[in-house]
């Protein structure tokens, strides 16, 4: 069995940002995601990005992810990279289990950082397994890293931020998008994406949703109707539209099976997404030594997944009694453009959430 | 209203530009940004000082139309797409709008020029195409419409699928 100083499940914003304070403090870091390229969704991530010059503000998601990795650069000899390399196992004397390709082993480890991110909902309706439905996030990932369109004409379920910049990046890609439609009675994601697709033909039509698709081998058609207040459908409002692609874009779930399986605190809070791990104010869930950042805490953005992964590699360093320059100084600033990241109108929700789970924001 | 359809009303948009329309006889930025999100590469790239947003990035941007020069840094810089820079020159108005679709309209060519809704209103010259390294893959159209439509135009029409 291996032994490592620090392991960091997952190479999205929070793990590479991470990565790059305890290398800078001195630490040896192991590096594990499932995929082959580093990143996690900002390899997908074409369009520019909110926040302040700190996150990277008006930089594509592409290209910051070029500029976190470039950062890990120079620790090449500290830093070790296992990428399609799933954990499958998490055990309290922190020992996880590997698969890369066919084989599987074993790393022990002195420190493990969870930045595993999350995962995309469903939505249940009639027929929704029928070739054609995709996850948003799938739509993404096709498009946008593997230059493939999903379909011709498409309908957007979901209004957040990500249904509204996929349905843009569709449109992009010369994919016709028939119209948005959101459950919900007002747009849910911020007002300049949503003006951005309406003005380029799109409609947005609010409290409605998918009843169900349509079609034999693959999605031919797709009913859509009005919903009421308590969020039922609404009969004889049902129209039908002429689509060959449906995105689903309801909302993400962090990933915390692996610290479940460890045994670490975690409860349901539905404003952060699902269940969420238990954390101290240094990202320290309930097992000693196994830490949590990013989306795997809470569903927000990538420039925050980005202060928090820093934060979190910081602490872990510290934690391993690495002394770092002007520490104080530095968790003082990042976790000051945490407090802007969450503080306006939008993160709400957000900020509900961690005062459930007794984060301070 | 925009909170349901993503349409800003005129009521809404007009407050944005300026006051006075003789204003517009030099280029000016109009933000379109009605709630607040944490956000500021407007302020941080404008090389004028003209937009204000300060330690909150949350705040919306306020801009000083005397500060501004037109010059549309900011319009490339906005990750939401929702500043334009107008310009009324006698009969003609002068659009600055970002744009993120191939292949770039050619210069010389004529577009449908589409308002907030997504509804064609006139015809407009594209007069030319900036695409700088710096913008990072947003190009900057100068669009040429008549001038009565320098409040109602927002973008061109881009071609659905195929």
């Amino acid at each position: 069995m291996e032994h490592k100083e620090v392991v960091i499940i997952g190479a999205g914003p929070a793990g590479l940002k991470a990565a790059k304070s305890l290398l800078d403090a001195g630490a040896h870091v192991t590096i594990i995601d499932r995929n082959k390229k580093l990143g996690g969704q900002l390899t997908k991530q074409t369009h520019k990005f909110f926040g302040s010059e700190k996150q990277f503000a008006s930089f594509r998601g592409i290209d910051i992810l070029e500029l976190l990795v470039q950062d890990l650069g120079r620790y090449a000899e500290r830093l070790n990279i296992l990428n399609e390399t799933s954990v499958v196992g998490l055990y309290k004397d922190k020992v996880l289990s590997c698969v890369k390709h066919d084989r599987y082993f074993k790393i022990k480890a002195k420190r493990i950082i969870m930045a595993t991110g999350a995962s995309e909902k469903h939505l249940p309706f009639e027929n929704n397994d029928l070739p054609g439905i995709y996850a948003a996030g799938a739509v993404q990932t096709l498009m946008n890293e593997y230059g493939v369109k999903p379909g011709h004409k498409v309908l957007m379920v979901g209004s957040g931020n990500i249904g509204l910049i996929v349905s843009y990046q569709l449109m992009q890609a010369g994919v016709q998008v028939v119209a948005l439609v959101e459950a919900a009675s007002s747009i849910s994601g911020y007002l300049v994406h949503a003006s951005k697709i309406k003005r380029l033909g799109v409609d947005i039509l609010t409290r409605t949703t998918i009843k169900k698709a349509l079609g034999t081998d693959q999605v031919e058609k797709v009913v859509i109707w009005d919903v009421d207040d308590t969020w039922q459908g609404i009969k004889r409002t049902e129209r039908t539209l002429h689509v060959d692609t449906v995105c689903i874009s309801v909302g993400l779930a962090p990933l915390t099976e692996l610290l479940m399986q460890v045994g670490a605190e975690v409860t349901y809070v539905r404003e952060l997404g699902g269940n969420v791990p238990i954390i101290n104010p240094y990202y320290e869930t309930t097992v000693k030594g196994v830490y949590a950042c990013g989306d795997a805490l809470g569903i927000e953005e990538a420039s925050s997944a980005m202060v928090e992964g820093a934060l979190t590699g910081m602490f872990v360093a510290e934690d391993l009694g690495y002394t770092l320059e002007e520490s104080t100084q530095k968790i003082k600033a990042l976790k000051s453009e945490l407090t802007f990241l969450r503080s306006g109108p939008h993160a709400e929700k957000i900020r509900t959430g961690y005062m459930k789970v007794g984060v301070k924001t | 209203m925009i909170e349901k359809t993503g349409v800003a009303p005129k009521d809404l948009f007009m407050q944005e530009f300026p006051a006075d329309s003789d204003v517009l006889n030099d280029p000016k930025a109009i933000i379109e940004c009605y709630k607040e999100i944490p956000c500021n590469p407007c302020e941080t790239s404008c090389p004028f000082d003209a937009i204000h947003i300060g330690e909150d990035i949350n705040k919306r941007p306020q801009i000083d139309f005397n500060a501004c020069t037109g010059c549309g840094i900011c319009v490339y810089n906005c990750p939401g797409l929702a500043i334009s820079v107008r310009h009324l020159k006698g009969d003609k108005a002068v659009l600055k709008i970002p744009f993120e679709f191939t292949p770039r309209p050619a210069k010389d060519s004529m577009v449908n020029v589409v308002d907030r809704g997504g509804v064609v209103i006139t015809t407009g010259k594209v007069i030319k195409v900036q695409d700088g390294k710096n913008q990072k893959q947003t190009a900057l159209l100068h669009i040429e419409i008549d001038r009565d439509y320098i409040y109602d135009a927002i973008t061109i029409e881009v071609p659905h699928g195929s």
